[in-house]
């Protein structure tokens, strides 16, 4: 069975605060559903479906169907993958849409990260992580993680820092244009890469930004789409796959989950990736940009630092325009989790509602990927492809 | 501060107790000797890490604790710069026996490492644990 075609994202909605010391985080996921229904012109009560991760307080789906009065949810999923679980449960949304078991999908999710350092996201459970006695000793950090990565894959393929500068200068661009970004200022490959060193290779302006925040999006059936008065984002394919270093013997850090999830998402959806007139890429740090391109088929392997440089990237100057609202680099990455808001521009795009200046002509059709965890040791990798339709 | 250190100082870092569970208190036992284990499965021979009771290749319950000389090679690595305590290094080691492990390099300045390096196993001590494995160029 596939979802091609079974599900529509029909209301998304990403939270203006970058910093919210007055607000709860149950408070701000429903703010954020409250800003989702809006959008779709739906109703709380249409609600019958809700996902939502590691970041959603107490008991998850439970606590937050209760705190938000859901009185008709008839499907609850909780997978956890860390900043990608939203891309997954757009899938998921999808699949229990066109199996019957819900018809309105609601997505949330919200944290607090700078009012209580370290108090960001959580896996699942309270049993100590299997690997812990023997990784969770040597701090390791995702800056850290990530830099081992980009240090492994400058090693392999001559790949520089000021190829992986060309990121951050490409979100740059586009995040001068969203009145809500962290940060707005354009910057420079040489401010990128005489940016303080963070852990190598990676330098301050390499990684993401640290906000409060949400976002929601609501997926919905066919029939319910049909009846509401906005553009239409059809869900054409999915993707997801875990990646670890299996007993140490798979252990490969210039390699993402992408290499699977993104061949599953493009063959349900039935385009290749030069079809792609918009790309969310998660971007935590620069370097998880550059593998997942590659691995995502948009180059060749190894051949990711050049396809960044020269502002490839940005939107009316190179072939594929990336996070045009700044994304986790420079506009938001609410609760240290980017998933979500890969979604929420990927459907701005796809409504031809992005900023003008960034504004992709024509975008009909739209991929948003993403990694939870670490490329560093384990991650989960998910792939969503959107059409629009009309 | 770690931005004045010198930088031809050794990397050291303060590394807390490990969790140690019923699963792998032979490993812990053995560190406290000074002996690193690796665990390898019968059926299939495979060696794996971090070790586990069973095979994550083959799900056999028939693995064993194996002494290794802790004997690798660098497969990547990052000095972290941004630690109140000084720079200090993770990364992993491509062991002789096939698995690599993620750990932290001592007794090498912030700029002495590289990509395939030789690299031997050391014990260090922990905040009130047990001793756990560390590499130093060999």
């Amino acid at each position: 069975m596939s979802i091609k075609g079974k599900a529509y994202i029909m209301g998304a909605f990403e939270h203006p605060t970058r910093d919210a010391p007055d607000k709860s985080t149950p408070q701000l996921h429903a703010e954020c559903a409250i800003g989702a229904l809006a959008d779709a012109g739906l109703s709380h009560d249409d609600i019958d479906g809700y996902f939502c991760a590691g970041d959603a307080p107490g008991f998850g789906g439970l606590s937050m169907v209760d705190y938000m009065g859901l009185k008709n949810v008839r499907h609850l999923d909780s997978t956890e993958t860390g900043g990608s679980s939203y891309l997954l449960h757009v899938g998921h949304a999808a699949q229990a849409i066109a199996e019957g078991k819900c018809s309105v999908a609601l997505i949330t999710l919200a944290g607090r990260p700078r009012q209580a350092r370290g108090g960001g996201g959580r896996g699942g459970g309270g049993e100590p992580a299997p690997e812990a006695g023997f990784e969770n000793i040597y701090g390791g950090s995702t800056h850290n993680t990530y830099g081992m990565c980009a240090m492994r894959h400058m090693y392999e393929y001559g790949t520089t820092s000021e190829q992986l500068a060309w990121i951050k200068v490409a979100a740059s661009h586009h995040a001068q244009w969203n009145e809500h970004a962290f940060l707005k200022d354009v910057v420079t490959v040489e401010q990128v890469v005489n940016s303080r060193m963070i852990a190598d290779p990676l330098h301050l302006l390499d990684c993401c930004v640290v906000t409060d925040g949400g976002g929601a999006l609501l997926v919905v059936s066919p029939e319910v789409a049909k009846s509401l008065n906005r553009p239409k984002v059809k869900i054409m394919g999915a993707g997801e796959a875990p990646k670890g270093p299996r007993g140490g013997l798979d252990l490969d850090l210039t390699h993402s989950g992408a290499v699977w999830s993104g061949p599953r998402a493009f063959e349900e959806a039935g385009v290749k990736p030069a079809d792609i007139k918009y790309a969310s890429i998660y971007d935590s740090f620069t370097i998880t940009v550059l593998m997942q391109l590659e691995d995502l088929g948009f180059c060749e392997k190894g051949q990711g630092g050049k396809f960044v440089s020269d502002g490839n990237l940005i939107s009316g100057v190179g072939k594929l325009p990336f996070n045009t609202d700044g994304g986790g680099l420079c506009n938001n990455h609410p609760t240290n989790r980017g998933g979500i808001t890969k979604v929420i521009e990927a459907v701005r795009q796809l409504r031809g509602e992005a900023h003008p200046k960034v504004q992709v002509p024509n975008c009909d059709l739209a991929i948003a990927h993403g990694t939870g965890g670490s490329l560093g040791t384990r991650h989960g990798s998910a792939t969503v492809i959107m059409e629009r339709e009309g | 501060m770690s931005e004045v250190q010198d930088k031809s100082a050794h990397m050291t870092r303060a590394i807390p107790a490990p969790v140690v569970n019923v699963e792998t208190q032979p490993f812990w036992d053995a560190a406290k000797e000074g002996r690193f284990l690796i665990k390898r499965c019968t059926p299939c021979g495979k060696a794996h890490w971090y070790p586990r009771a069973i095979c994550p290749f083959c799900m056999s319950a028939e693995t064993v604790w194996e002494e290794s000389p802790g004997e690798g090679v660098i497969y990547t690595y990052s000095v972290m710069h941004r630690s109140p305590t000084g720079p200090y290094a993770i990364g992993y080691v491509t062991l002789n026996e096939g698995p690599a492990v993620l750990t932290n390099f001592v007794g090498v300045a912030p700029d002495g490492l590289s990509i395939g390096m030789k690299v031997k196993v050391k014990f260090q001590d922990t905040e009130g644990g047990p001793p756990v494995p560390v590499f130093a160029p060999a």
